[in-house]
């Protein structure tokens, strides 16, 4: 018990200390910053409104999360799923636009089905390259998602392009039938239930299945894997896999439930909040949730501080990076030996074990 | 096509991959001397960003362009300090504090830089290099930013750095070998913080050649991630700060090949031309990794060349 609250300590504390100094630049603009606080709050839980909208904001990044955290697992560090969300949304919508598809649940099962593919097959082209090519997969993921992003441009504004769209080149709409509602007449949609549910299910899936331990064994201590001779490759291109497919799905939720169809606002980042998200749960897909929702929440708080206390709507983005910033840095400090790191900062000649893996997943 | 558009082709793709090519030039100067210490910065895209709005806001209110790059410069450097010193400590991932900084950068750069959107501010001097044609075209495509000539100074101070002087030395063996240099008794977090600082300040420059060079004004879309791609851009220079120039160039002027085509009529492939670099740094990885072994050239101790 005692270890799970110190657990969740740190990163309390220092999303406290990101508002504090939040408070603070409200204060350099002449802002009260209590007022700017009760309406952060306001904005992002405050009623059911707010709600709305943060829980729509954090259907996405949960998904997105989700491709850093299980390659993560494998012991890949992924930071391409912005790549694979823009793909994904592109095959929802080429898709649905190139075959007829009922016009029912089928066919939308059919589109997000189609998303996840693409992503899925974008990022296990990552895992690949680096299991046989020996690339490492933070790079290549980051220059497929450029290659992606460009791909997407080059189709939306050319093939694909609905040439009723003029001011913004769009895909032609999905069919009213495919699209995804929202849940109970509410403007939350579907994607939110199909976020939680991808984030809970692999998380027993890692947990509680043994191919899912593998996965973990392959990313924790390669050395142990190959000694009791798991498929690593395998694994790791299941876990790429997965972890690309819950991003394109992310895209194709985006398209069927929010634009209506694939166009470029649908690059609006949250595979690289993504990145953040996971992170912060420490690629731990239950954890995901409560992590995205929360930063969902700042999203969603951003206009309502543009409006009511007139802040920029820059300053959300200002929240969030200082927030971030502050719990990477607490995970730092969990486990700081401040003696030690004093010392390191002068020069000496002992030796210390090169800690190589310090970047490898948690 | 005519001789005419010929030549507004050939002029549009050489002046844009000189004034494109201009904020990547410092970015991947920047980021080669943060990974040739050990690390990797993510967070130049912040960097970037922040420092193009302070450059511009700077020269507002100083009236001096040179002013504004200097401050533009000393965010960068302050952004990355921050940086060094956060993935100094235990535990701290250093491509998850890029992207957390990148978001802060961009952040605070949109914050701060909203009365900047309206006002002009003073340029950077334009170098004519077009004075031998009298085609306006060629002309007005040739003017270089004086700042490039700068970045091309200073790739060669690096590299003259790097092979011959004791710094050079140092900061590389801190990216080879973090054992050898607590051997020899120098501290590799100093070492690393302090290049991931420079490198910060090179690519704070880059920042000021977006907002004080033509267009020249301050706008939240001022960059379209070359801040990130640096990493590309690097491994594509195979670590060496003379072939950054060429790398920034050759990705300048692959994303100038759509602009210029379209500014004779051909708007085909826009897009596709953009990604050419991407997917030119990835075949050049196919080819030289190997499963098992570091990218050719890199520092030994850069996680993100491992696999």
């Amino acid at each position: 018990m005692r270890r799970v609250l110190g657990e969740f300590a740190l990163p309390v504390f220092a999303i406290a200390a990101a508002l504090l100094l939040f408070g603070l630049v409200a204060a350099l603009a002449g802002v009260d910053p209590v007022e700017v606080w009760a309406t952060l709050f306001k904005g992002a839980f405050g009623d059911w409104f707010s709600w709305q909208n943060t829980l729509q904001r954090a259907a996405p990044l949960m998904l997105t999360a989700l491709c850093v955290a299980l390659p993560a697992r494998a012991g890949l560090i992924v930071i391409g799923g912005e790549g694979a969300l823009v793909l994904g949304g592109l095959a929802c919508a080429a898709l649905a636009h190139a075959v007829p598809l009922p016009d029912n649940a089928a066919g939308t099962v059919a589109v997000c089905v189609a998303g996840a593919v693409a992503g899925g097959l974008w990022i296990m082209l990552a895992g690949w390259l680096r299991q046989y090519r020996g690339i490492n997969e933070t790079i290549s993921s980051l220059l497929l998602a450029y290659i992606a992003i460009g791909i997407f441009k080059h189709l939306v504004e050319g093939p694909l392009r609905d040439p009723a769209s003029l001011n913004k080149p769009s895909t032609h709409a999905l069919d009213e039938g495919l699209r995804i509602g929202g849940i109970g007449g509410s403007d939350v949609h579907w994607g939110l239930a199909i976020g939680v549910v991808a984030c809970l299910g692999l998380g027993v899936w890692l947990r509680a299945t043994a191919s899912g331990f593998s996965v973990r064994v392959v990313g924790g201590n390669p050395r142990t894997a190959q000694l009791v001779g798991l498929p690593a490759t395998r694994l790791i291109l299941s876990a790429c896999g997965l972890g690309g497919a819950c991003a394109g799905l992310a895209g194709a939720v985006e398209v069927a439930a929010v634009h209506t169809n694939a166009n470029a606002s649908l690059i609006a980042g949250y595979g690289y909040a993504g990145i953040l998200v996971s992170f912060i749960a420490r690629h731990n897909p239950v954890a995901i949730v409560p992590v995205a929702i929360l930063f969902g929440g700042f999203g969603a708080a951003g206009s309502l501080l543009q409006r009511r206390v007139g802040l920029p709507d820059a300053s959300v983005l200002v929240l969030q990076g200082i927030a971030f910033v502050l719990i990477l840095a607490s995970e730092g400090l969990r486990t700081v030996d401040w003696k030690k790191f004093g010392d390191r900062m002068l020069p000496e000649a002992k030796t210390y074990d090169t800690n190589h893996d310090r970047s490898a997943a948690a | 096509m005519t001789a005419d558009q010929w030549i507004a082709l050939i002029a549009g793709i050489v002046g844009g991959a000189l004034r494109v090519g201009a904020p990547f030039l410092f970015v991947s100067l920047g980021e080669c001397l943060t990974e040739k210490s050990g690390r990797i910065n993510l967070g130049l895209e912040g960097v970037l960003v922040l420092s193009a709005m302070a450059a511009f806001g700077g020269a507002y209110l100083t009236d001096s362009a040179w002013l504004g790059v200097l401050v533009g410069a000393v965010a960068g450097a302050l952004l990355a300090l921050l940086h060094g010193l956060l993935c100094s400590l235990d535990r701290v991932n250093d491509v998850a504090t890029g992207i957390a900084l990148m978001l802060l950068g961009t952040g605070l750069a949109f914050y701060l830089g909203k009365p900047l959107i309206q006002p002009q501010a003073p340029q950077i001097p334009a170098i004519p290099l077009g004075f031998w044609s009298d085609n306006p075209v060629v002309r007005s495509a040739l003017q270089l930013n004086a700042l490039v000539p700068v970045g091309v100074a200073l790739a060669v101070l690096l590299w003259w750095g790097f092979a011959r002087t004791r710094l050079g030395l140092l900061v590389r063996m801190a990216g080879d070998s973090a054992q050898a240099t607590r051997a020899l008794g120098y501290s590799v977090s100093a070492l690393r913080i302090a290049a991931t600082t420079a490198g910060g300040f090179i690519a704070g420059l880059g920042g000021a050649s977006l907002t004080l060079f033509y267009p020249g004004s301050w706008n939240e879309g001022i960059s379209s991630g070359q801040g990130l791609i640096a990493v590309a851009l690097v491994i594509f220079a195979r670590w060496s700060p003379l072939r950054c120039v060429g790398a920034a160039l050759l990705f300048g002027g692959a994303g100038a090949i759509g602009p210029a085509l379209q500014s004779i009529g051909i708007g085909w492939g826009y897009h596709l031309f953009n990604t050419v670099p991407y997917a030119l740094t990835l075949v050049i990885l196919v080819f030289t990794c190997r499963p098992g072994s570091a990218a050719a050239g890199s520092p030994g101790e850069l996680s993100s060349t491992r696999s």
